[in-house]
Formats: structure tokens, C-alpha cells, sequence
């Protein structure tokens, strides 16, 4: 079972990373929309460069947060056109592998524009970031993941519904708190002009991403019923 | 309906008892003055709404794993009177802030997680009111409900790392803690009607949940037909 799962997520990664790849409307957008925030923001604060040490790390996590509730929208939606989410559930023995496909995508295509973003920020505020990349690294994956696994269910529960494109955010936003809070801490900490990593913060991301990943695991094949 | 009628007389006459102990029989507080009663109100509230939200979460998981839909009506009163709940206890709160704190409101750990509690439990009756199929909108919305439980300590958690305003456990919190005895019995008698109260409301909820969902099988039915 194990190493179906696995193999059937892999195989679904691929379609995913195919899917984007061809159009790459997600990555474009998001990129244009956290862009956007950053340009938008430094008219309302004019910040100097101590200022965006300060608020950097908050600007940087809401402006992922809200491209993120953007960009997850059209995961299921995408498969309700044709009825393709069906046809995935009779190809699959489990059907958490969908979702886990589907996260990992998510995860992947999010981590991808937040580094993208990551050097523009550093010249638009002067932070420099260079020197704690690899730390920055891990705390862009663990929030990516959290807001993910969390994102990916909530997807499925939006899509089902009316006005679901605005709906998303209202039900996701609030469940990811944790995620703004802890990933927005340990940021500044490694924004600041002498960086630390704050390691209480990377272990509750740790865990955030845990307990939602477990959670998605008991109750995914929910999520997918007919 | 009679016995409805009794339970909530009784409900009416036990919270006019809590009133009458919080103005009358506990003492006025040495530093704080009159303004502390307010506690009476706010604290059971703030404890009966946590305790709705979790009637709800119960109910979700019970729906999920049984697919009854009296679960699903359990679920959808518990939130809803919850929220009653957690918003008194919200508005109550900086009542009693401004003239003891000196500000309405700070971004302490338990306000800010009550104040993502209520839009969490906001959001859940949203996404209810968004999807028209009975099964699917009492399904997906245990899902979320759910996921939105498991959420609760991990905002609290988190927001924990800023520096706490509100006052710490008084009842319980530990050496040098503690509350006047006459205090801790009246706050203690002022959960009770708080509890009928949430346990009334609950009741009618479900009541007339129950009934529309009577009457959403017979309009199917007729449609059909």
C-alpha cells in the first residue's frame, strides 16, 4: 500500500507539474500578484530600510498568504470541467494520494515564486538576504507546506460550493494564523541586522505542517466523495 | 412545548439569580471597583462558548464518520450558539479593558485567539449557507468545522510568543493567585444559568433545524413527484 501510494503520487506530480508547466498561468499570476503588494505597500508605509527589517517579514508572509488563497483556487476546480477528479479516483487504489499530489504541486509551484520574489524584495527595501538564504529556505518550505496542506483541503471543500472564488480566502485565511504568525516571527528574526534563527518558530511550523497533514490523511478521502 | 416553556422560565429565573449574586452578594473588588463584575457575565460566557464550538466539533466528526443528519443539525446549533457566545464575551471583554487596562483592546494571546475563533466559526456558517445540497453542505461543512477545531490550539500556541496582557489563571494559575472565596462561588454559580442558557438555545437550534430538514425531504419529494 505504501509504495502504491508513493508511486501513484509521483505518476499524479507529474500531471501536475505538466498541467503548469504548459500554461504556467499560476506562477505568472502569483508572481505579478506578490510583485504588486510589494510595489502597492511601500506607497502606504514609504519605509526606510530599518522599517522594512521591521515590517519585511509580516509584508513578505501576508503578500504569500493572499497570493496563495489566489492561486489554490483553480486545483479543483480545474478537474470539475471535464469531471476529471472522477476519472483520478478510478485510476488511484488511495485516494490521499490525489491530495498529496496536489500539495506537494501546490508546494512546490509556491515555494518557486516565493524565491523568485525573495532578491526583488531584498533591492526594493534594501534587506539583505544573501546571507541567510538557506535558512530563509527552510522557513519558505515549512510555511509553503503548511499553507499547502491546509490550502489543498480547503480547495476542495471551496469548489464545491457558490462564490467559491471569494469564499477560499474567508475560510482560509483565518485557519492559517499559526502559519502567519510563526513563519513571520522566525523571518524577522532572520531579517534583522544581527539574523538568528529562532528554532522554537521552525518547530512549530513542524508541527503545523504535522498535525494538518495528519488530519488530511484521516479525513482526505471525505474531501473526494462524489 | 409546555416542557420547553418550564426549562426556559427556569433558565430566565436562574440568570436573574447569577445577576442579583454578581451586583449584590460578591464583594467589590479592592483595586478594580465595580467594573470587575463584569467578569460574571464575561468569563462564562467566553467558557460556554468554547464549550458550544466544542458540542460542534463532536458533532462534526460524529457526522463525517455516521453520515446521520441529526449530527449535522447538532453541529450547525452548537456553532451557532457558540458564536452568541464567543461575540458577548468579545464585546464584554473590552468593556472591561478600557477603564482597568487603560486601552479597548490589545493583541494579547487570548483575545486575539478568541477574535480568530469567532471569524473561524464565521466562516463555517458561511460555507454553509453557500452550499444547496443538504448531504454535501453537512458534509463538507463537518470537514471544515473540523479542520478549524484542530486549528484552535495551534493559534492560541502560536500566538503565545507575544507578550500575554491578560490577567493569568486566577483560579488554579498557581502560587500567589487566587479569588476571594465569595468571588469564586458567585462566578462559579453564574456558569450555571450560562449553561442552561446554551443548552435552551441549543434545543430550539436543533428544533428547527430538524424541521427544515423535514420539510427540505418533502419539497424534494414533491419535486419528484
Amino acid at each position: 500500500m505504501g509504495l502504491g501510494l508513493l508511486s501513484n503520487t509521483l505518476v499524479l506530480l507529474g500531471k501536475e507539474l505538466r498541467t503548469e508547466l504548459r500554461s504556467r498561468e499560476l506562477l505568472t499570476t502569483t508572481v505579478i500578484f506578490i510583485l504588486l503588494v510589494m510595489v502597492l505597500f511601500s506607497f502606504t508605509f514609504d519605509p526606510s530600510s530599518s522599517d522594512a527589517r521591521r515590517f519585511g517579514a509580516g509584508l513578505l508572509w501576508l503578500a504569500f498568504l493572499f497570493a496563495a488563497s489566489l492561486m489554490l483556487q483553480p486545483c479543483f476546480l480545474r478537474e470539475q470541467t471535464n469531471d476529471t477528479l472522477s476519472a483520478l479516483r478510478l485510476a488511484v487504489s488511495d485516494p490521499f494520494a490525489i491530495l498529496l499530489a496536489k500539495l506537494a504541486a501546490n508546494t512546490l509551484f509556491l515555494l518557486a515564486t516565493e524565491l523568485l520574489m525573495l532578491p526583488v524584495f531584498a533591492v526594493l527595501y534594501n534587506v539583505p538576504v544573501f546571507p541567510v538564504f538557506g535558512q530563509l529556505l527552510l522557513v519558505f518550505f515549512l510555511g509553503s507546506l503548511g499553507v499547502s496542506v491546509a490550502g489543498t483541503a480547503l480547495s476542495a471543500i471551496s469548489a464545491q460550493a457558490r462564490m467559491r472564488e471569494l469564499l477560499l480566502p474567508l475560510l482560509l485565511l483565518p485557519l492559517l494564523t499559526p502559519v502567519l504568525v510563526a513563519s513571520t516571527q522566525v523571518t524577522a528574526g532572520l531579517l534583522d541586522v544581527q539574523p538568528f534563527v529562532q528554532w522554537k518558530g521552525v518547530g512549530f511550523l513542524a508541527v503545523f505542517d504535522l498535525v494538518f497533514l495528519t488530519a488530511l490523511w484521516l479525513f482526505g478521502e471525505y474531501l473526494l466523495e462524489e | 412545548m409546555k416542557k420547553q416553556a418550564a426549562y426556559a422560565a427556569f433558565v430566565v429565573l436562574l440568570l436573574a439569580a447569577a445577576a442579583y449574586a454578581a451586583f449584590f452578594i460578591a464583594p467589590t473588588d479592592a483595586r478594580q471597583g465595580v467594573v470587575y463584575r463584569i467578569i460574571f457575565l464575561h468569563v462564562p460566557c467566553a467558557e460556554t462558548g468554547l464549550l458550544s464550538f466544542f458540542v460542534c466539533f463532536v458533532g462534526n466528526v460524529a457526522y463525517v464518520l455516521k453520515r446521520d443528519a441529526k449530527w449535522d443539525w447538532l453541529g450547525v446549533s452548537a456553532a451557532e450558539v457558540g458564536l452568541a457566545f464567543t461575540t458577548a464575551c468579545l464585546v464584554t471583554g473590552p468593556i472591561w479593558a478600557k477603564p482597568v487596562w487603560g486601552i479597548w483592546w490589545t493583541w494579547d494571546a487570548r483575545l486575539t485567539s478568541t477574535a480568530v475563533l469567532w471569524l473561524l466559526y464565521v466562516a463555517y456558517l458561511l460555507l454553509r449557507s453557500l452550499i444547496e445540497e443538504p448531504e454535501r453542505r453537512a458534509l463538507l461543512s463537518a470537514l471544515f468545522g473540523i479542520f478549524a477545531f484542530i486549528d484552535v490550539p495551534l493559534v492560541f500556541g502560536s500566538i503565545r510568543w507575544w507578550r500575554t496582557q491578560h490577567p493569568q489563571p486566577v483560579i488554579m494559575g498557581g502560587p500567589g493567585s487566587g479569588l476571594d472565596p465569595t468571588m469564586k462561588a458567585v462566578l462559579f454559580f453564574c456558569w450555571a444559568p450560562m449553561l442552561a442558557l446554551m443548552v435552551l438555545l441549543m434545543q430550539s437550534r436543533y428544533r428547527l433545524e430538524a424541521m427544515r430538514g423535514d420539510l427540505d425531504v418533502v419539497r424534494r419529494e414533491m419535486e419528484t413527484a
